[in-house]
């Protein structure tokens, strides 16, 4: 996985790069619009920042109450080390049904775990009901963003792509004619389905329910109409109270889109009438991050996206350059708490701007995290020779005042006289897309010692 | 030792930190008029909120609205809201309601914030009635409304089995090209219909 060289497959079509930027911007755009109008926002963040630390610091109490209370409304929990055990887990309930035909909406865990594919190898049919998610599934890529993942594909595009699956109109490349072909389509899934499986935003302690979000409305029709319903959650979605809830919905939906809370937030506590509730909670690796001191903030995130539509590294790249199931800052750092040589290039997808940090809604302190990560890659021995050399050398100068003047002095002696071919070339990484600024004719401690020795004369 | 006792136990190898839990009782914006607040929310999430005088004049409003006049079948869930072509008989499929085109149901209260109503599974006999019908129509007293989600969280309690949405506006995604659409998964549209005199002005 390198992020520098797929965003620079992607940043080639710059037309793209530049829509796919613009779009972005406006979600942070109205973002900052539907912040704006709600003046304890800052006490709100400080609220769900510790919240969240003061429920993971006993997360293994608010997880034991939330299994107990759940059991007591006819739930049924299961445990799950890793990705493989959650699928086992999954494809297991849906057998022992006799289910075929899955609808899954809301949920990032289970493409961390890559269930759809597991599935698909058991023969059942699984079916992502979110539009977005659904669009991607389609054209069998990953999604690219947490919130909208088909952000990265224009309307025409999926025009073609509706063209190819439902035989509808090349021409009918309007959002909302796209929309109607998709709702026809996914009503016949939802009738079809003999079971749904969702993702979960929140799980309460106090009271063993848990609160889905959608726009769409795809978990509430996934799940009503089916008597099977898994949901599957990552250890660090319990909250301890009901009324915590207050806080999170309120910082959700406006750092997400910038919309005062989503079109359906759904509450769940316990199985419909003669229907079965599994729930499946997963570890895959959350309970090792949450052992180092100073990354397990990270597992804040209530996965509103913010930090994305924010970053001027992730709007220009896409969120396929990041090689990641979670791509932005927050999945610059989940991704190294992973694998860190694999994402070993993820901490330096970032200018450190702190805009993250900025409009996080449960303040992780995102740029600080990549840079702490850079410093474990660095001693971990993990960097790329080329950067590793770059920095021995940048230090050694850096370090040594005549090494400073004379090598300033000779590049820019070098750089007005040099022929182009020889400055920008291969080993010049900086200068791929850009040209350097205007060559000065002095540096500046010339230009200092010059003027303070003409002031004495 | 099993897969849970494997997650507590790493859970709890983490290094010990005292962070108190805070309190948000009594936290959170107010208004000066909740009901007109909620009025601009809904048409902000694309929702068309009616006022109505009182319970007599339910099924005048109701026939003010293209789908509801339009419809070929008609659910309510509401008391007195009657016409010649809904269905008296409760529905015993969920899936026969796929052909539903307006559902008429009750909302608990209003959350002025945000523009949501509180919808709760005790009043239906499906779940999916709130979303499979084409078009929703609430009906909520006016009365019934608190300021902002904290509020709101004071009201409700879960102690029993049960399935509840807060549900602000039509169904919708922006999830082509970042434009937003309405009548995504679920109901295309949403009419709030708000009974009775507005709640008198909170003294300051």
């Amino acid at each position: 996985m390198n992020h520098p060289r797929q965003a620079g497959q992607y940043v080639a079509d710059q037309e793209r790069a530049h829509w796919h930027d613009n779009v972005i911007w406006f979600m942070r755009e109205k973002r900052d619009q539907a912040v704006k109008v709600i003046p304890e926002w800052e006490e709100l963040r400080e609220l769900g920042s510790q919240i969240k630390g003061h429920t993971l610091s006993r997360l293994d109490d608010y997880l034991e109450r939330f299994e107990s209370q759940a059991k007591r409304l006819g739930v049924q929990i299961h445990w799950a080390l890793d990705a493989e055990e959650h699928n086992q887990i999954v494809a297991g309930i849906l057998q022992a049904a006799g289910a075929r035909k899955v609808v899954k909406s809301k949920s990032m865990l289970t493409e961390e775990c890559h269930l759809n594919q597991f599935l698909q190898e058991r023969n059942i049919q699984v079916t992502d009901t979110d539009l977005g998610e659904r669009i991607v599934q389609l054209r069998q890529e990953a999604p690219s963003h947490i919130i909208t993942p088909a952000i990265h594909i224009k309307h025409e595009e999926v025009a073609e792509l509706f063209h190819e699956h439902f035989g509808t109109d090349l021409s009918a490349s309007d959002p909302d004619q796209l929309v109607a072909v998709a709702r026809d389509a996914l009503r016949r899934t939802f009738i079809e389905a003999d079971a749904a499986i969702t993702g979960v935003n929140f799980a309460v302690a106090e009271t063993g329910g848990f609160v889905v979000c959608t726009n769409e409305g795809n978990v509430d029709m996934g799940t009503g109409l089916p008597r099977l319903h898994i949901a599957c959650m990552g250890i660090e979605k319990v909250i301890p109270r009901i009324k915590d809830l207050g806080v999170f919905l309120r910082l959700l939906a406006r750092s997400a889109t910038g919309q005062p809370i989503t079109v359906y937030t759904s509450h769940f506590h316990g199985p419909a009438a003669g229907g079965e509730l599994h729930l499946v909670i997963v570890d895959n690796g959350r309970s090792e991050l949450l052992q180092k001191p100073k990354f397990n903030k990270s597992l804040n995130c209530i996965r509103c996206g913010a930090c994305m539509n924010t970053c001027p590294v992730y709007r220009r790249s896409g969120g396929h350059s990041y090689g990641y199931t979670i791509p932005g800052p927050i999945g610059s750092v989940l991704g190294p708490s992973r694998n860190m040589k694999e994402f070993s290039s993820l901490p330096y997808a970032s200018s450190l701007c702190g805009s993250c940090t900025a409009v996080c809604p449960v303040k992780i302190d995102l740029h600080h995290q990549l840079l702490e990560w850079r410093k474990e890659i660095v001693s971990a021995g993990v960097l790329p020779w080329t950067k590793r050399f770059a920095m021995k050398v940048a230090s050694l100068v850096l370090r040594n005042t005549w090494l400073y003047c004379t090598s300033g002095r000779i590049f820019r002696m070098m750089l007005r006289r040099l022929p182009r071919v020889l400055v920008y070339h291969r080993l010049n990484l900086w200068g791929r897309q850009r040209d350097f600024p205007r060559i000065p004719d002095t540096s500046f401690r010339e230009w200092y010692a010059q003027r303070n020795h003409e002031q004495q004369k | 030792m099993n897969s849970k006792n494997k997650i507590l136990a790493s859970i709890r190898k983490q290094p010990v930190r005292e962070i108190s839990l805070p309190d948000s009782t009594g936290f959170g914006i107010r208004y000066e008029d909740p009901l007109g607040q909620f009025e601009n929310m809904l048409e902000q999430v694309g929702g068309v909120a009616l006022r109505v005088a009182d319970q007599t004049q339910i099924a005048k409003t109701l026939e003010s609205i293209e789908v509801y006049r339009s419809a070929k079948w008609v659910l309510s869930g509401v008391p007195g809201v009657q016409r010649d072509n809904s269905d008296a008989a409760p529905v015993d499929d969920p899936y026969a309601l796929e052909q539903l085109d307006v559902a008429v149901l009750a909302g608990e209260f209003m959350v002025a914030e945000n523009g949501a109503i509180w919808v709760s599974g005790e009043h239906v006999k499906h779940r999916v009635v709130y979303v499979i019908a084409e078009h929703l129509i609430l009906v909520v007293d006016a009365q019934q409304i608190v300021h902002n989600l904290h509020e709101a969280y004071d009201r409700l309690s879960f102690e029993q089995v049960q399935y509840g949405l807060f549900i602000s506006g039509p169904s919708k995604t922006a999830d082509i090209a970042a434009t937003l659409v309405t009548g995504a998964q679920g109901a295309r549209s949403l009419h709030v219909l708000l009974v009775g005199p507005p709640p008198a002005t909170p003294e300051r």
